[in-house]
């Protein structure tokens, strides 16, 4: 019997600390802490102790209990309509949008991360639970270390697998020009767009910064025409720099435009924070959102249209 | 949304309310306070007419 509590006791463990390990406030400024944390971690602790406990209820034969797990494993793929929710009833109040394309992709994340919770604690429970019931005993002892060598396996492999790309590892991305044309308003040599009011003309010459995205091959450059990849990147933006904006002027909401000659994007923002490096860094470590991820270069026409 | 023009031969009645202002100043004021009344977008077609348009 002590075995069975060993396995489960390092599965929900390992998987817990997965959970953890998953969830801090990164570049995308959520989730928000500290309630955002604890209703994660709530469910984490769930999925832990789910996957925890699915390989000893075999081996005792509660298949019962197994069904039961099934079922509460369902539970975890309404984590994805949850987050998804919450996230667009917020979007009403955000300055800049995040765009219904993050916002998918960050539900997703969050149910992926759930799951890969689940895989932790299974594995660190079957490997605890193999290590003291078959040939190979090395006692609780070596049973604890086996499993939660098997879970930090798990969680590094899953880490890297599931690991994003940021917007600077496919594109290049370097300070732009804000200028005028009339009232059109560029960025280096790309149209953002018209402003009529002179007094918005005014602020942008004066605070307005410019960022230039130049797509690394045509993978990137399908990426980075999709409209979602680019709202994530002005709702970055204008989350971590801030912007001069508020309800009721429009011209200053943050745009990303392309330019369909070269494939090229620009953005045009007026932050809160005017330093540009912070501006390109924030640029760079926007994550490439899944939805986005087109590989063009891929497919045979893909390669062909490419030359 | 609205239309603020300098003068109405540039204009004809539609569907959006028309705003004649006297002078570029006045109009530019117009546009100015309509766009944070209502929340919109001022565009300067270059011809002497801005046109109020909600993005």
């Amino acid at each position: 019997m002590t075995s069975v509590w060993v396995a489960v006791g390092i599965g929900f463990v390992l998987g817990t600390v997965a959970r953890l390990a998953m969830l801090r406030t990164d570049f995308r400024q959520y989730p928000s802490y500290p309630h955002g944390y604890v209703s994660h971690l709530a469910l984490g602790l769930i999925a832990a102790f789910t996957g925890a406990v699915v390989v000893p209820a075999l081996i005792l034969e509660e298949f019962t209990a197994v069904t039961f797990l099934v079922l509460v494993a369902q539970q975890f793929r309404e984590i994805r309509g949850l987050e998804r929710k919450t996230l667009e009833r917020m979007e009403e109040t955000e300055l800049v949008r995040r765009g219904a394309g993050y916002i998918e992709d960050i539900a997703k994340v969050f149910e992926a991360r759930n799951y890969l919770t689940i895989l932790t604690a299974l594995a660190a429970s079957s490997v605890a639970l193999f290590f003291q019931r078959s040939a190979w005993d090395l006692g609780p002892v070596g049973a604890l270390a086996a499993g939660t060598a098997a879970g930090l396996g798990i969680v590094l492999i899953g880490k890297r697998a599931l690991d994003r790309q940021p917007l600077g590892r496919i594109a290049v991305v370097r300070e732009g020009q804000v200028h005028f044309k009339e009232t059109l308003l560029y960025v280096d040599d790309i149209l953002i767009m018209e402003i009529g009011l002179a007094e918005g003309r005014d602020a942008y010459e004066r605070y307005g910064r410019g960022v230039v995205i130049e797509p690394k091959d045509d993978n990137a450059r399908a990426t980075l025409a999709n409209f979602g990849q680019r709202q994530a990147i002005a709702h970055d933006v204008s989350a971590i720099l801030g912007v001069r904006k508020d309800v009721g002027t429009p011209e200053f909401t943050p745009l990303v435009r392309l330019d369909l000659d070269s494939g090229r994007a620009a953005l045009a923002v007026v932050p809160i924070e005017p330093d540009i490096e912070p501006l390109l860094a924030v640029v760079r470590r926007v994550p490439v959102i899944e939805g986005a991820r087109t590989r063009p270069l891929a497919t045979r026409p893909g390669r062909q249209a490419a030359d | 949304m609205a239309v603020v023009a300098l003068a109405t031969d540039k204009v004809l009645p539609g569907g959006v309310p028309v705003f004649v202002a006297s002078g570029p100043e006045e109009r530019e004021k117009v546009a100015m306070y309509l766009s944070r009344i209502m929340d919109v977008q001022v565009h300067d077609l270059e011809n002497g007419v801005y046109v109020l348009v909600k993005h």
